[in-house]
């Protein structure tokens, strides 16, 4: 039943971010030229949003749907992982024109070219994972 | 309506949505750490203790991954008489100065995501190196656009400002220094 909601949220997403066209790599070259609201306001709004209902939730101590107590953790401390990292994947975020999210989307939506950008992604995360120990963070 | 693109009005209300019914079931949104998950799955433990994790626990983001993938599949089959997105003209000009003729007319530039693409091998080294930068990036800085400027920047998170500094830092260099050198003549 659970793995159903799980899969039945993943596909609401991909509705939500093929349809607004947040997994349009012409979308995301509009938004780094400031050509458009569109992109900005995407996000804008589901900051606004989410600032509102994780304040919510956080503050009435509400229970997880199966009673557990909601434990939001704090991101780790730091500067230099966030900056550098943020940085790299602002570069492959442009070149490929989709994240993580649009990438699995774009997969379902039949480009199938997106395959090798999931596969570059699959070795940039294994690649990170080996050198992790000598990388700066 | 629902055939049209949709607003942004509707669209980032409905992802944060997502997020609080995810943080509502006692998860998270956040797409980048599947990368690992699928590492973990193919090996990756061999190598490195980093990629020794319980797949079990994260078998709930690996159905979020399905069902986007459905989700892509309805979008674009289904739901999307008119694939073409109606990016700025500004923006069209400036993407046909690039060689990019498709654009304003496709949802995806045919000249790197059609098949016929692939039978340039500087597409697939772009795609490549696009995707490893994705993947690399996204792991170190601990989070993607779903973790860090959605789910981090909704809990007020300075680390996740300073990850979406760095994307926008990133994004700037590539489309304004560095498409002019890829894919200018």
């Amino acid at each position: 039943m659970k793995n159903l909601a799980y899969i039945i949220i993943g596909t609401f997403l991909g509705v939500v971010l093929y349809k607004s066209e947040a997994a349009s790599w012409f979308r995301i070259y509009e938004m780094f030229q400031f050509d458009s609201f569109h992109m900005y306001g995407i996000i804008g709004s589901a900051l606004a949003l989410g600032v509102v209902l994780v304040y919510l939730i956080k503050k009435s101590k509400i229970k997880s749907f199966s009673g557990e107590t909601i434990i939001i953790p704090d991101k780790e401390k730091s500067f230099t992982r966030y900056i550098l990292g943020g940085t790299l994947f602002g570069l492959g975020w442009a070149l490929a024109g989709a994240c993580p999210g649009p990438i699995y989307i774009l997969v379902g939506a039949g480009y199938w070219p997106i395959i090798i950008v999931l596969v570059g992604a699959l070795l940039g995360a294994f690649v990170y994972g080996i050198l992790r120990s000598r990388l700066p963070h | 309506m629902l055939y049209q693109p949709w607003p942004w009005y509707v669209s980032g209300p409905l992802i944060a949505l997502i997020m609080a019914i995810l943080i509502l079931m006692g998860k998270k949104f956040g797409m980048s750490s599947n990368l690992e998950t699928f590492c973990s799955m193919g090996g990756a433990g061999k190598f490195t203790d980093y990629f020794k994790i319980d797949v079990k626990s994260k078998r709930w983001n690996l159905l979020v991954v399905l069902g986007s993938a459905i989700g892509g599949f309805l979008g674009a089959h289904w739901l999307s008489p008119n694939p073409a997105v109606d990016i700025s003209p500004k923006t069209v000009e400036k993407l046909q100065v690039l060689g990019f003729e498709s654009a304003g007319k496709a949802y995806l530039p045919t000249e790197l995501f059609s098949l016929e693409s692939l039978a340039d091998p500087k597409v697939w080294i772009v795609l490549l190196i696009a995707g490893f930068l994705v993947g690399f990036g996204t792991r170190y800085a601990g989070g993607c656009t779903s973790g860090h400027a959605i789910s981090g920047l909704s809990n007020l998170q300075r680390p996740s400002l300073i990850a979406v500094i760095g994307f926008f830092i990133g994004g700037l260099i590539m489309v304004h220094l560095l498409f002019p050198l890829i894919f200018g003549s």
